[in-house]
């Protein structure tokens, strides 16, 4: 069953050095936070609140605007100043609710729940969809919508993905060292919601002594396993993880629930179990600010809305000046032309780099060197999906499985003539995707 | 100071991954070119200095010929990747180190221009340059091309002398004490260059690895079917005889000219194996790699047709099998 490990991947310079020995530090923020109402993949929250409320520590300031949607939740105290477009970092204008901290941190009146074990799984499941938990890893995708699968009782794993794979990022690892029972008590209170399920931490092995300090928290749970995985990228990438703590497959078109199994990132198990055992609403989470560029590279508990620019302040500012930021790791992240954007649900880490690989080379001619082969997790072709997208050719790269990409950028690290195969690939699944659409 | 370089100004920004490896095409060019020196190196310390002119001439005359075309069509010069360097270096250890000047200059000239610049450059040639430039050579130069005397002695090369029933000393031919062209006698000279590339994660086995293991099977099956014995001194005399070391790890491992998928990389290696034994046993010459490497090189586009892999998580298509996963999940 177990094969520790997928086809392919990469080992690129990992700079998790930086600041895995750095303690998650609590950052205060300032007086303007930004909560865009898509935080999320689904339908955007609706603003409940207009210009002039006061709102507390809790208050619910967007509701869900669909099935699959998330409420957004005020993390300061203070006055809603209104409702405007504010940039995100992708890039786009988002509708966002600007609070203005009035620096008291008054909260609402939590109302504790039963404990989990007197729970029924409708109530749990309501729980984590009123506390706006989503995945925390990146996709944003509702927690509570994927803790509802049409048949709860087909899933036989729920999987903790701790392998915190992405370079450079180190909030997974210092939750797993500093909040292992909080971690544990998500991944159990989640395994709870299906009656065959059994629950698997899995841990790449750069991060065994997290995996030691899991074992020993866990004590003897019959029902929770901790795995310890090659360290090699992309190997917290949703199939792939499936597959290497499993041996099940599933493809693009395949929900995780068709192979018995339902994943979870380490920060949206801690949201969960703050959601189901103290009621309390998705708020915070852990930011690592790293890179070359970062004086003081540091891991933060944050508040959602706070500002990039005040988190990078924190951290002592820039050593020299950044050719690139990326908010995220290098090889998924999105590379951001502004400071000014809010801390989102999303948001794993700011990362600094002095050195823009990207920018150094331009493309040059395919070699067919099979490189790109040689490393797709996805068993793709990615030199010939390149050259369709390049070229146009649609049912070729339908046909030649272009959809199944993962977009995890191996393709593009390994090319040595620096062709840009995972952005090709990527823009004509966008053209693709929007087809289906239609 | 920090308030100032964290404000206003705009940032580079690209689609992901922001993060390179660091290897280029042209340091992969100067490590092939690296590993090829000891087996030139070798060739040169074997023929004398006349070796080293031919090396010369030839990697001249491809690096000049790159330049000139380009410069006299007006695209970028890509000279730098290195490329036309490893071209040239092949085509000279594949020459005897007798032949005229002008035979590595015309090599070198057809290679370039012909196979690779007519075709695209870079990237786009269906043929190995080298070796094509080789068989040119072998049809324009026969006589020039396979004269391999030292010494103004004309000598055979083994591989003739063991086509002819003759014995031949298997330590000579591992070592590269024998006749032949300038880079192909030293068999150990050339594991070692290929050990390099192997090492740097540049080459890997699958080519070469199947090569060997059915160009061996081949003969074996051939000789038993001959009603001859299986002699390892034949056996080994016909690996480390002629081109065949040189083929296995520098030329049919081209990364342009082979399949990029990896059951099409053994069934390529499986390919000019078979075919070297083919063209050694039957043919009228002695040798054949390089015919066989230029015939798996046209066949490269088909092989990567059939061995296009199914991605990742998509089912069989037979039916039993998915039926089988169903029920396990």
């Amino acid at each position: 069953m177990a094969n520790r490990t997928f086809f392919g991947g990469i080992h690129p310079y990992d700079g998790k050095e930086l600041s895995k020995d750095k303690p998650i530090k609590t950052i205060m923020p300032g007086s303007e936070l930004v909560y865009p109402v898509s935080q999320h993949i689904g339908a955007p929250a609706k603003p409940v609140v207009q210009k002039g409320d006061r709102v507390l520590v809790g208050t619910k300031i967007a509701e869900a605007g669909g099935f699959v949607s998330a409420p957004i939740y005020s993390t300061v105290s203070g006055t809603v100043k209104g409702i405007e477009k504010r940039r995100v970092v992708t890039g786009n204008m988002v509708d966002s609710i600007i609070i203005e901290n009035d620096g008291t941190y008054e909260e609402i009146e939590w109302v504790k729940p039963a404990p989990p074990e007197e729970l029924t799984t409708e109530e749990k499941i309501n729980l984590i969809r009123e506390a706006g938990v989503v995945g925390m890893g990146g996709a944003g995708f509702p927690t509570a919508v994927k803790l509802s699968p049409k048949e709860p009782d087909k899933i036989d794993y729920v999987i903790a993905n701790c392998s915190e794979c992405e370079p450079y990022l180190t909030s997974d690892y210092r939750r797993m060292l500093e909040n292992p029972e909080l971690l544990i008590d998500g991944l159990r209170i989640v395994v709870s919601l299906f009656p065959h399920a059994r629950g698997i931490l899995a841990v790449e092995d750069n991060k065994s002594d997290a995996a030691k300090i899991l074992r020993e928290k866990l004590g003897n749970d019959p029902k929770i396993q901790v795995k310890v995985l090659q360290t090699k990228y992309p190997e917290g990438a949703e199939r792939m993880l499936i597959y290497a703590c499993t041996g099940r497959q599933i493809n693009s078109s395949m929900l995780p629930a068709d192979a018995g199994c339902v994943v979870n990132n380490v920060d949206t198990l801690c949201a969960v179990s703050n959601a189901v055992r103290e009621g309390k609403p998705l708020m915070e989470r852990i930011v690592t600010i790293t890179g070359d560029a970062i004086k003081n590279p540091q891991n933060y508990r944050v508040r959602i809305g706070m500002n990039y620019r005040d988190l990078i302040e924190d951290a002592g500012g820039f050593v020299t000046e950044p050719a690139k930021i990326i908010s995220g790791g290098p090889m998924m992240g999105f590379a951001i032309f502004d400071l000014d954007v809010p801390t989102t649900k999303t948001a794993s880490a700011i990362t600094c780099l002095t050195k823009d690989a990207v920018a150094e080379y331009e493309p040059s001619a395919c070699i067919s060197c099979a490189k790109c082969v040689d490393v797709c997790p996805e068993k793709l072709i990615p030199k010939n999906l390149a050259d369709a997208a390049e070229n146009g050719q649609e049912e070729r790269f339908v046909a030649e499985y272009g959809m199944e990409c993962c977009e995890c950028g191996c393709c593009s690290y390994i090319c040595p003539a620096r062709r840009q195969l995972t952005q090709l690939i990527k823009g004509m699944r966008r053209i693709q995707l929007a087809k289906r659409r239609k | 100071m920090n308030e100032e370089n964290t404000s206003t100004k705009l940032r580079r920004v690209s689609s992901n991954p922001h993060t390179r490896s660091a290897v280029t095409t042209s340091n992969i060019m100067f490590w092939v070119t690296v590993a090829l020196l000891p087996a030139a190196g070798y060739g040169v310390y074997h023929f004398g200095i006349n070796a080293l002119i031919i090396l010369l001439l030839s990697v001249a005359s491809t690096v000049i010929s790159e330049f000139v075309y380009e410069k006299a069509m007006k695209k970028p010069v890509t000279v730098g990747d290195l490329s036309a360097v490893v071209t040239g270096l092949l085509l000279g250890m594949n020459l005897p180190s007798t032949v005229m000047w002008y035979v590595p200059v015309l090599g070198g000239i057809f290679a370039i221009i012909v196979v690779k610049m007519l075709f695209g450059g870079l990237g786009q040639n269906f043929m190995n340059p080298a070796l094509a430039a080789r068989c040119f050579l072998l049809i324009s130069f026969p006589a020039a091309m396979t004269d391999f005397h030292t010494d103004a002695v004309s000598q055979a090369t083994p591989l003739t002398a063991l086509k002819n029933g003759e014995s031949v000393n298997v330590l000579n031919m591992v070592l590269g004490n024998i006749p032949g062209t300038i880079g192909e006698t030293s068999m150990v000279a050339i594991v070692i260059g290929a050990c390099i590339l192997i090492l740097l994660g540049i080459i890997d086995l699958r080519i070469p690895g199947s090569m060997i293991v059915s160009f061996v099977a081949f003969v074996v099956i051939v000789r038993l079917a001959g009603g001859h014995s299986i002699n390892p001194a034949y056996i080994s005399a016909q690996l480390a005889g002629g081109g065949l070391m040189l083929g296995a790890f520098f030329m049919a491992t081209d990364y342009v000219t082979s399949p990029i998928t990896g059951k099409g990389k053994y069934i390529f290696g499986i390919f000019i194996g078979i075919m070297t034994g083919i063209f050694r046993m039957f043919g009228n010459a002695p040798e054949g790699v390089s015919y066989a490497i230029v015939l798996g090189n046209l066949l490269v586009p088909l092989i990567e047709k059939w061995t296009l892999p199914r991605a990742f998580g998509i089912p069989a298509p037979v039916k039993k099998k998915a039926e089988k996963e169903n029920g396990r999940s």
